[in-house]
């Protein structure tokens, strides 16, 4: 599936991601055991996380993928761990500056 | 990613907390994200290609740079300092667009082919218009959010280009969303048309970090907001530093509430950061060093840094308090000869930048390489344990009889004098060694020879970085956002002698 930088996608438990690095190859981007929705069109699926993958996916942390090299923000908070091609993706820690603006 | 997600991330999550304090009154992140989707519509209907702003800091400075992400424009502040002239052939450049301009600033720019101008007083009342706030505009995909005029001390300005990806990754990848306490605040004083103006809208959103503006800087209203506002956090150049301690001296306070004060954007004297950190010990001081082509900081000497610095017995760390610190993890730097080969520790060159916030291009050119790599045009080198020193412009080093010398050096020296409140120094074109170390000196008493001066050159540093060429002057030419115009004095001095400046 094509993943560019920038888009925008919805999981079935309500949390939305941007795209902010693109991945080599992906063939499956899932959220809580489902396929994320571009969050443009996305329509309502009537679909829980599954209960094994319903991790909590909190505003302004990024998670990634090693493998493909994807990376995503979450930019609304919601319920549904992040797979790729299978793949549990990993939180990436955020290694604040102090202020220097 | 753009831009104006950052804004909606933090209205979605804390639409409550205050996002801007400025002339306007106070202006919550939702209002302000309301705000931001009225402007857009505003600019989606105008026949423009860019947003221009010209005008003072305020809340409608990051709402227009907000909307016009939104609205898919690239936008452009302009310096009002410019000569009307000036001014007036940038906006031509930036035709087709529209131009929000503060009111008492129209009468300098009517009547540009191609712009369309909105008063600030228009613009605001745009910005409540329930209408144009309720519509939904397309997503955006246009890819260049920021366009930003370099001061052009020579030949015409260059417009350098920064897209939304640039901007974005640096904000998210060194900024803790919503990680800032609900009473902290920053005060802003540098013109919207600085990155580091561009650049404190973002981080301090994202971060939850209520922004108190400054409309213009001076060192008494700067004081008197940061006590008002109980100001935590701020950005100063060195010039306004000096300034601004001078009124804390005089006024017999210190600020309680400030926990960190970031500088950048020229080099500190040593004796002023010395003289901040002995008067205010509770707070965290942070050199950040960057370029406009660089989306603002590369390198930090943080607050752990500059006490270990300012405590030291060791001369190596204790010149770090020189140095702006070491790169930030999520990019690379490196030291070059002209020949492009990379130098070890503790030799200087030409510094170069690698990583994903790199922009490194003009609107038209590109100037990165192929490899990502950005020469920053420069001088510097890195110590053993990777603190980075900057010595100035790679234009500025005197070359003499062969032999690089750096203007900052001399300069801390002689400011180290206690006759000297100012100093420049440069370069002169000489027949015998190619260029001669000149330097021009504001004195405290008049007293002062540059004999006096010369011999305490000579105590400090090695023969051949005594000036040769010495002037006393009541004041030295400095831009308005505190830059030395040492091209200035330059080619002052050479047309006094002659000769042609370099």
């Amino acid at each position: 599936m094509e993943l560019k930088p920038g888009s925008r996608w919805k999981g079935v438990g309500g949390a939305e991601f941007v795209v902010v690095r693109p991945p080599k190859q992906v063939e499956s981007l899932q959220s809580g055991g489902h396929p994320v929705q571009s969050a443009a069109d996305a329509t309502d699926q009537a679909l829980e996380p599954e209960a094994s993958l319903a991790d909590l996916l909190a505003v302004g942390k990024r998670y990634s993928d090693d493998a493909s090299g994807l990376e995503l923000l979450v930019s609304k908070a919601g319920k549904g761990t992040l797979t790729v091609d299978g793949r549990v993706m990993a939180l990436k820690e955020t290694k604040a500056l102090p202020a220097s603006d | 990613m753009q831009i104006s997600l950052l804004l909606e991330m933090a209205a979605d999550a804390f639409p409550d907390r205050t996002a801007v304090i400025g002339k306007e009154g106070t202006v919550s992140l939702a209002e302000m994200n309301a705000r931001v989707r009225a402007a857009a519509t505003l600019f989606a209907e105008q026949p423009a290609d860019t947003v221009v702003f010209l005008g003072l800091n305020g809340a409608a400075f990051p709402t227009a740079l907000f909307a016009s992400a939104v609205a898919g424009k690239p936008f452009a502040p302009l310096n009002y300092r410019l000569p009307d002239v000036d001014l007036c052939k940038l906006l031509a450049r930036t035709s087709p667009s529209v131009a929000v301009v503060d009111d008492d600033m129209l009468s300098r720019v009517e009547n540009v082919e191609g712009v369309t101008f909105i008063s600030r007083t228009a613009f605001e009342a745009a910005c409540s218009d329930a209408l144009r706030r309720a519509k939904e505009l397309p997503e955006s995909e246009s890819d260049i959010a920021v366009l930003l005029f370099t001061s052009g001390t020579t030949g015409e300005p260059k417009a350098a280009v920064l897209r939304h990806h640039h901007l974005s990754s640096y904000v998210i990848s060194t900024v803790d969303f919503m990680g800032a306490e609900e009473e902290e605040g920053a005060l802003v004083s540098v013109p919207p048309y600085h990155i580091a103006a561009i650049s404190a809208i973002m981080t301090n959103i994202y971060g939850g970090r209520r922004i108190v503006y400054l409309p213009t800087f001076t060192p008494e209203a700067w004081v008197d907001a940061a006590v008002e506002h109980t100001i935590t956090h701020a950005m100063v150049v060195p010039t306004m530093l000096g300034r601004i301690l001078e009124v804390l001296d005089s006024r017999g306070i210190g600020l309680p509430h400030l926990r960190a004060l970031s500088y950048g954007g020229g080099r500190m004297p040593q004796p002023v950061i010395e003289r901040a950190m002995a008067l205010m010990p509770h707070v965290d001081f942070v050199n950040a060093y960057g370029l406009t082509e660089t989306s603002s900081t590369i390198s930090v000497l943080g607050p752990d840094d500059h006490r270990a610095a300012m405590t030291s017995e060791d001369p190596a760390v204790r010149r770090r308090l020189g140095s702006v610190g070491r790169p930030l993890p999520i990019l690379e730097i490196e030291v070059r000869d002209p020949e492009g080969n990379v130098l070890p520790c503790g030799e200087a060159g030409e510094v170069y930048v690698r990583g994903e916030q790199i922009a490194g291009e003009y609107l038209h050119k590109k100037v990165i390489q192929d490899d990502g790599w950005f020469a920053t045009n420069d001088a510097g080198w890195i110590d053993e344990d990777g603190f980075l020193f900057v010595e100035g412009r790679l234009d500025d080093v005197i070359v003499r009889g062969g032999e690089n010398i750096s203007p900052g050096e001399i300069e801390d020296v002689l400011r180290s004098h206690a006759d000297v409140a100012d100093v420049a120094v440069f370069g002169l074109p000489d027949d015998q060694w190619g260029e001669r170390v000149a330097c021009v000196v504001v004195a405290r008493r008049k007293e002062v020879t540059a004999e006096l001066l010369s011999a305490w050159v000579k105590t400090h540093l090695r023969s051949t970085k005594v000036p040769e060429t010495w002037e006393f002057r009541d004041e030295l030419p400095y831009n308005d956002l505190g830059k030395l115009l040492r091209r200035v004095l330059k080619a002052e001095l050479s047309a006094g002698q002659g000769l042609h400046a370099a």
